[in-house]
């Protein structure tokens, strides 16, 4: 018997009437856990609030300027889109290699698209269905063939960086200037009343969107159900194959978004961009709260957790620390922001 | 003279007393039993014992010299062996590896292969049960196999008091009264050992005294053979309990489920019977016969291979999906595996199936299902502090209210109950009890319909006691359902191991 019960049943065991099974309920002792249960879902961002303070203090005054703020919400687009998809993967208790290939063959394609005369609308969406095509084959793999999230995605990360390059002819791609390429450029003076290009609020707005999913709709519970018990899900008739389906073709979709958002920084197609993205986007699920056993994550934590890796890798480069350095820092985040999860759910289970 | 005395022992979490003055004590060649409900505090005594926990007050010593661990190691090495429920083998090692694991002789730091063997071999035979192959591999064996290799272990290790919490609780008939004989050796060899077990009948067979606590108190024990099983129940819940298994007029209906000639993939190899409205079906059977295989097979979890299967108005074999809507609804025996995700909440688990939740756009209204399960938490009375705790926090009998809260508030016709009160205590078990019953009795003034249920248990007094008629499982065969009162348990028990009338 966990401690845990014994508190709620140290009055009970003899106030049952056999044969009248209504009990009370018992008092809510409830503030102290509500309490730490804010604590929890604030953690990722009380530790952006922390990374951040720290580099304004240490660094310069610069880093705090609005039109810095601006740069990191701009850099932190394009991984913060794909851990839309990818917290969703988490939650469900999967894994979605193939994200930075998804970034690099949608940016091919969108650059395709537009050298062949397309509308930039038309290109944009053919960048994103082709990213969800990709997405679709990944869940028949997993669903159909019964292989684990790792190897599928393992190896259409490989199929799909070929497929990209084969499609590139193992170039870069260049496309006539579009308004595509505004969607993450700086904003020039006049345009200030924005506070961010378009990119950071398409950005905000898909968060808020997959939140609501996650959190009111059925596939949304369904995805926190099979996560934390994929038999408890089948024997509630959940279709668990077909929302696994669903979500990895949302996550390759994104996946495909953030490769629009890649293609308007670069402005080109490029089939050898986004190597090692995917590690990014788990390591930004992973700092939000996601658990890759599954069942745990937020949206607003990974969002939080893509943030505090940009402000970590901005804040260092503008105090003049090299690159290696920012990688160690990062990776310690990364060790650390779990470690401490797994420390707060251990005090959590045996309080 | 005690092998081991336990004097006062206290223990407190955040206030709430959890031990409260505890003695207990076995000497050598004694098997002791404590009992007592989920949150009497006998896994707490077993956690200071093996050194999980510290004790705040109190006085342990093993053979006459104080003893206190402090830590599982510690307990290990001072020879106090505890095997739990959930076995801890390394599955994919043999189980010479496992029995030796820890305490491998070596020289030059090479392991001696041949000592292991020796010791492996030494062990097994103690058990008798020199026929597990010290090579196999402990994944490959059954869990009552595993268990022997477990007991082995412990005596590998030099154990001088074994604590069984549980031991037979995953047990077929056959498997337990190997396991008596195991525990009546090592009785005789002068082991002491503590046996824990909700199962009275059980302590009363294979303990010479008892100890019963309660509320974190030792409130009586004695000499197994001078209690009857409703003393020792009394002591245990700290009443009367008039009838453990209460059993109103229950009227048969219609036919709400016929099954003929089913056989699934691989068991059961055929089974028929008729459920009505009305009425509690039970199937006895050892485990491994095929029972759970026939409900799977039934609720779409596992494939059919032939027969067929007339649910209601609907025929031919479903998904667990269609099942739920065609008002049928399964509780797994795998509580904590299959039965419910443990990491999500009260109201996430009876809400699972959503079938008729959501709003408008598909929205759905997390208050509004707090609020009806609520309503659940209330009529089935589990103790939490809300509908938003996470279902890992809750003891046993409240996790098994939780799953069947789910059942309820789909409103099914047709329970399918596989073993309903497995590893609960006596308490949450007559509730469910009660609860069983007033499902298939229905209730003419608020107007729920009887239902139809089909039960599954290894528990013979249970199914003796809840059922209105009782079929038996053998080797995938069922036998045709008879009234209860034609079978008592000797004739359920023979008929279960192939050796009854109607084979």
């Amino acid at each position: 018997m966990g401690c845990p019960n014994a508190d709620a049943g140290g009055n009970g065991t003899g106030d049952g009437n056999v044969s009248n099974p209504e009990i009370r309920l018992s008092p809510i002792p409830e503030s102290r856990r509500t309490w730490r249960g804010a604590l929890n879902r604030f953690a990722p961002a009380l530790g952006l609030v922390m990374v951040f303070g720290l580099f304004a203090a240490l660094g310069p005054p610069s880093f705090s300027s609005s039109h810095n703020l601006e740069t990191i919400a701009r850099q932190t687009a394009i991984v913060g889109i794909a851990a839309l998809g990818m917290t969703l993967v988490i939650i469900l208790g999967g894994i979605d290699l193939s994200v930075g290939s998804i970034v690099a063959l949608g940016t091919v394609v969108i650059a395709g698209s537009l050298q062949a005369g397309v509308n930039p609308v038309v290109a944009a969406l053919a960048g994103i269905v082709v990213g969800a095509a990709c997405g679709l084959v990944n869940g028949f793999l997993i669903t159909r063939l019964r292989v684990v999230p790792f190897i599928v995605t393992l190896g259409t990360l490989l199929v799909v960086r070929g497929a990209a390059k084969g499609f590139a002819h193992e170039q870069k791609i260049d496309a006539p200037l579009t308004w595509l390429n505004e969607l993450l450029a700086a904003l020039s003076p006049e345009q200030s009343w924005r506070l961010a290009p378009a990119g950071v609020w398409i950005m905000g707005v898909l968060a808020l969107l997959v939140a609501v999913m996650l959190y009111y709709t059925k596939l949304g519970r369904h995805i926190f159900a099979i996560g934390s018990n994929e038999q408890t899900a089948r024997l509630c008739g959940v279709a668990v194959n077909r929302v696994k389906v669903i979500v990895y073709t949302i996550s390759a979709g994104f996946a495909g978004m953030a490769g629009l958002m890649q293609f308007s920084r670069l402005t080109v197609g490029d089939p050898t961009v986004a190597v090692g993205l995917e590690l990014d986007v788990i390591a930004a699920v992973v700092i939000g709260g996601g658990s890759l056993s599954g069942g745990e994550g937020s949206i607003l934590g990974s969002i939080v957790g893509a943030l505090i890796m940009t402000v970590i890798r901005s804040g260092c480069s503008q105090m003049g620390l090299p690159n290696w350095v920012q990688e160690i820092v990062t990776g310690s985040i990364i060790v650390v922001a779990v470690a401490l999860d797994r420390l707060r759910s251990r005090m959590h289970a045996g309080a | 003279m005690h092998r081991l005395s336990m004097r006062g022992i206290r223990k407190t979490f955040r206030g709430t007393v959890a031990l409260d003055g505890v003695d207990f004590s076995v000497a050598s060649g004694e098997v002791h039993a404590l009992v007592g409900e989920n949150g009497a505090g006998k896994s707490t005594l077993m956690k200071v014992l093996s050194g999980a926990m510290g004790a705040d007050d109190g006085l342990m010593e093993l053979e006459g010299s104080p003893y206190r661990p402090r830590n599982a190691h510690d307990a290990r090495q001072a020879g106090v062996a505890m095997i739990y429920q959930e076995l801890s083998l390394a599955n994919h090692l043999s189980v010479q590896e496992n029995i030796m694991l820890g305490v491998e002789p070596t020289s030059r730091g090479f392991i001696q292969r041949q000592k292991e063997r020796q010791r492996t071999e030494e062990a097994l035979a103690q058990l008798g049960h020199a026929d597990i192959s010290p090579d196999a591999r402990v994944g490959s064996l059954s869990v009552a196999s595993r268990q022997i290799v477990e007991i082995a272990r412990a005596l590998a290790t030099g154990c001088r008091v074994l604590v069984l919490d549980e031991p037979t609780s995953s047990l077929s008939l056959h498997d337990t009264e190997r396991l008596f004989i195991i525990v009546h050796r090592l009785r005789e060899q002068g082991h002491a050992i503590i046996y824990i077990s909700h199962f009275i009948e059980e302590v009363k067979r294979v303990a010479e005294n008892f100890t019963v606590l309660r509320d974190g108190r030792t409130v009586g024990g004695g000499r197994t053979d001078e209690y009857s099983v409703d003393d020792i129940v009394s002591l245990m819940i700290g009443r009367q309990i008039e009838q453990l298994y209460p059993r109103s007029q229950r009227i048969p209906g219609e036919a709400l489920l016929e099954v003929q000639n089913l056989a699934g993939i691989p068991k059961p190899h055929t089974a028929s019977f008729t459920l009505h409205r009305g009425e509690i079906l039970g199937i006895a059977g050892l485990i491994g016969a095929g029972r759970t295989e026939l409900l799977r097979a039934l609720f779409g979890l596992a494939p059919i291979r032939s027969g067929s299967v007339k649910l209601a108005v609907y025929s031919g074999p479903a998904s667990p999906q269609e099942r739920w809507n065609q008002g049928a609804g399964f509780l797994s025996e795998d509580r904590s595996g299959e039965g419910l995700a443990v990491s999500l909440n009260i109201t996430d688990n009876i809400m699972m199936n959503l079938r008729k939740e959501a709003g408008p756009l598909g929205l759905l209204f997390p208050s509004r299902h707090d609020a009806i399960s609520s309503q659940w938490i209330a009529r089935l009375g589990i103790r939490c502090w809300g509908p938003r705790q996470s279902v890992r926090d809750l003891s046993g009998g409240n996790q098994q209210k939780v799953a069947i809260s789910r059942l309820l508030h789909q409103d099914v016709d047709i329970l399918l109950l596989d073993e309903p009160t497995r590893g609960i205590d006596v308490g949450s078990k007559s509730q469910i009890y009660e609860l069983i019953n007033q499902l298939a009795t229905g209730d003419q003034g608020t107007g729920h319909k009887p239902k139809g249920i089909l039960m599954v248990s290894s528990y013979l007094p249970e199914l003796l006691g809840m059922c209105d008629r009782i079929a038996v499982m053998h080797r995938g065969v069922l036998s045709p359902p008879r009234p209860v009162h034609e079978w008592d348990a000797q004739t359920l028990m023979l008929e279960a191991m192939g050796q009854g009338m109607a084979t």
